[in-house]
């Protein structure tokens, strides 16, 4: 079991015949995601990878019956992207792209909630269910199979703590790397749930940053509904204060985002929060009981 | 990216946003010039600096003939203003703005800014106009109206009556020239793709008219390729030299206090490490994210910049290689060290992709600088040990 993504689950690719898309969809295929065919407009009809071409998400769907779409478009088109997978009926869009403009995502997302379709991302490495799919540019091999699941802003950081986690002799169930843009699809409150739910996971890494605050939107949601526990990281404690020109931003949120505000509001919420990313798996094995 | 004030009237005028008439100058004499040509007999002498706070700081000055506008804009320019948002080295003065004297009655804010939360523009509106609008949030929040503008509708008319309400604009020629003017900043938001709009204070004159006597304006650096007239009006005097070197070579750079510098692939595990230097005992000489593209260049103008800063005393590279491949960056930063006269211990943390192969390149090079670690405690550890001369 897992959240979202299994070895079932089928995959297409949106800028499957760009470069990265290319690139990526190629590991992926290696890792033993079932991609199963990719969108490229007026390339309709090609094969590239072994795998059909689709001129569009809608005629995708229907011939191959995917439910989700690996979307690495350039950041202009990221939005048309995402709005063209939710009409055509796909269920989750893990949008890989980085430095998409946030008033086409704030359309895209309001659209594909609209649609029912989940988004994880933009600016984010993907999701992964380890040792079954990826759908994503994180490094596959360091994700071995195991009953930890994981949430993070930060790609880089999703693979520092997966791989102490399976250092310390754990493994993960699955990954999620929900990027740290201003708008973005499920965010901790929408996946905490899920792992939850799973009964294939026993603990949850949850790796959040400074700024806004989703992270004490999820210290109350733990606190009411999470019985699992949960390890945390926040980073950014020694970021100095920015030099912004307005103050806006912070007065809508009610707080300015720090990490130790953060950091307060989960351990408050009875999480595991450590100081350093170096303490991540020292904690889970706490958490969990040696190996 | 932001811009001056100057610069965001212009913008709002564009847009029917009232503002009092003004024009910029780079000294004295184009200040007086100015001055004439906008006549009457008050002026206000605005210095033009990215920061808030300019009036506390001295840079906002009344002048009520040509000769106190010359006096005034010769103290100005030049100066450095210090202000609660420029931090203690304050901000040279360029430019300054002539803008013709207003009849103020009352003071009030208004900002448009992404709530999100609710994932969709809010327009912020307060009686409390002129004071720290963040003051005003904390002290009382009440004084603050919010109205959220979902993009999908725009900005209706029950918008409008919810600012003006909110206000206490009673009279309803005052509510309709506000609801105007709201309703033209929003779009101002909207079509420019601006991540915050500020006009603090938004005033109103005797005659019952709403001015723009201030604007600050940033915007999504993310979507500036499609406004090419906005990046027009970035000034890179106001950026910070290394900053702006840095990201010349797609690295990320900001400069801290502390003595050992970081070289670090993405912004999370950047602020991680600095996070662990910390908490074991050392400093953090700066964030450096090196992002996806680590190589023997990148790596080479990293430690260059890094060690400009004569405090750096250790550099600590941290890799997580997840597609960039370690045997590649440990040759990288091979080069690196032939290309940049190193005179610091480097310590040398590379994980994933390949990592057994990088430690071996490393190790056959055998430099006498570059110590491997093997995981990121260990190489903080070691970084922090090192800065100390341990």
């Amino acid at each position: 079991m897992s959240i979202l993504v299994n070895k079932d689950t089928k995959v297409i690719v949106q800028g499957f015949t760009g470069k990265e898309g290319s690139f990526h969809a190629e590991q992926c295929i290696a890792y033993g995601t079932k991609i199963v065919g990719g969108v490229t407009p007026n390339k309709g009809g090609q094969e590239h990878l072994g795998k059909p071409v689709f001129n569009t998400v809608k005629e995708a769907v229907e011939a191959t019956g995917a439910t989700v779409s690996m979307i690495f478009v350039p950041p202009a088109f990221v939005a048309d992207a995402v709005m063209e997978a939710a009409a055509a009926g796909i269920e989750l869009a893990v949008v890989i792209t980085e430095g998409a403009p946030v008033r086409d995502m704030q359309a895209a997302k309001a659209f594909a909630v609209k649609h029912g379709m989940k988004t994880i991302g933009p600016n984010c490495p993907g999701i992964i269910t380890a040792e079954e799919c990826k759908i994503g540019i994180m490094p596959g091999m360091i994700f071995k199979k195991g009953r930890v699941g994981l949430i993070s802003k930060s790609g880089t950081l999703t693979y520092e703590g997966a791989n102490q986690v399976c250092r310390e002799g754990f493994g993960i169930s699955t990954a999620v790397g929900i990027g740290g843009d201003p708008i973005i699809g499920l965010s901790y409150k929408q996946l905490l749930p899920m792992f939850e739910a799973d009964p294939e996971t026993d603990a949850i890494v949850m790796i959040g940053e400074i700024g806004g605050d989703l992270e004490i939107q999820a210290a109350a949601f733990i606190k009411e509904n999470i019985k699992k526990p949960v390890v945390a990281f926040i980073a950014g404690q020694s970021a100095p204060k920015g030099k912004r020109m307005g103050h806006a931003g912070a007065i809508v949120s009610g707080g300015a985002g720090t990490a130790a505000e953060k950091m307060a509001a989960l351990q408050a919420a009875g999480v595991k929060v450590v100081v350093s990313p170096a303490e991540i798996g020292k904690a889970v094995a706490e958490v969990l009981g040696k190996k | 990216m932001n811009i001056h004030e100057y610069q965001a009237k212009q913008i709002f005028a564009k847009y029917g946003v009232p503002t009092p008439r003004g024009i910029v100058a780079n000294t004295p004499r184009q200040a007086v010039l100015n001055a004439q040509e906008l006549g009457g007999n008050l002026w206000v002498v605005k210095a033009q600096i990215h920061a808030g706070g300019r009036g506390l700081g001295g840079g906002v000055k009344l002048a009520r003939s040509l000769e106190e506008v010359e006096k005034l804009s010769n103290e100005i320019l030049g100066m450095t203003l210090v202000t609660h948002q420029t931090g203690p080295e304050g901000k040279l003065v360029q430019k300054v703005y002539i803008e013709e004297g207003a009849d103020i009655k009352d003071e009030l804010y208004l900002g448009v800014v992404l709530d999100r939360a609710r994932e969709m523009p809010i327009i912020m509106a307060s009686t409390e106009g002129g004071m720290e609008i963040e003051k005003v949030a904390e002290e009382s929040p009440e004084k603050i109206i919010k109205v959220a503008v979902d993009p999908a509708i725009g900005f209706q008319g029950f918008h409008g009556r919810e600012l003006v309400f909110g206000l206490g604009i009673t009279n309803p020629d005052e509510q309709k020239k506000f609801i105007k003017f709201a309703a033209a900043l929003y779009k101002v938001y909207m079509e420019n793709d601006a991540e915050m709009i500020e006009i603090n204070p938004l005033i109103k004159t005797g005659a019952g008219d709403f001015l723009a006597l201030d604007g600050k304006m940033g915007f999504d650096d993310s979507a500036l390729g499609r406004h090419p007239d906005i990046e027009d009006m970035r000034d890179i005097s106001e950026e910070d030299p290394d900053e702006r070197e840095a990201s010349q070579y797609g690295l990320s750079y900001v400069s801290l206090d502390g003595e050992i510098g970081c070289m670090v692939n993405g912004a999370g595990l950047a602020m991680g490490t600095m996070d662990t230097i910390n908490y074991m005992g050392g400093t953090p000489a700066n964030f450096l994210d090196v992002g996806g593209k680590a190589n023997a260049e990148t790596v080479a103008k990293g430690f260059e910049i890094i060690l400009k800063n004569p405090k750096v005393k250790a550099i600590f590279v941290n890799i997580f290689g997840g597609i960039v491949r370690c045997d590649r960056i440990a040759n990288g930063i091979l080069e690196a060290t032939k290309l940049v006269n190193v005179h610091v211990p480097v310590i040398v943390r590379l994980d994933g992709t390949n990592a057994p192969e990088a430690a071996e390149i490393l190790k056959n090079a055998n430099i006498p600088n570059v110590i491997a670690a093997t995981d990121l405690a260990d190489g903080a550890a070691k970084a922090v040990a090192a800065a100390k001369g341990e």
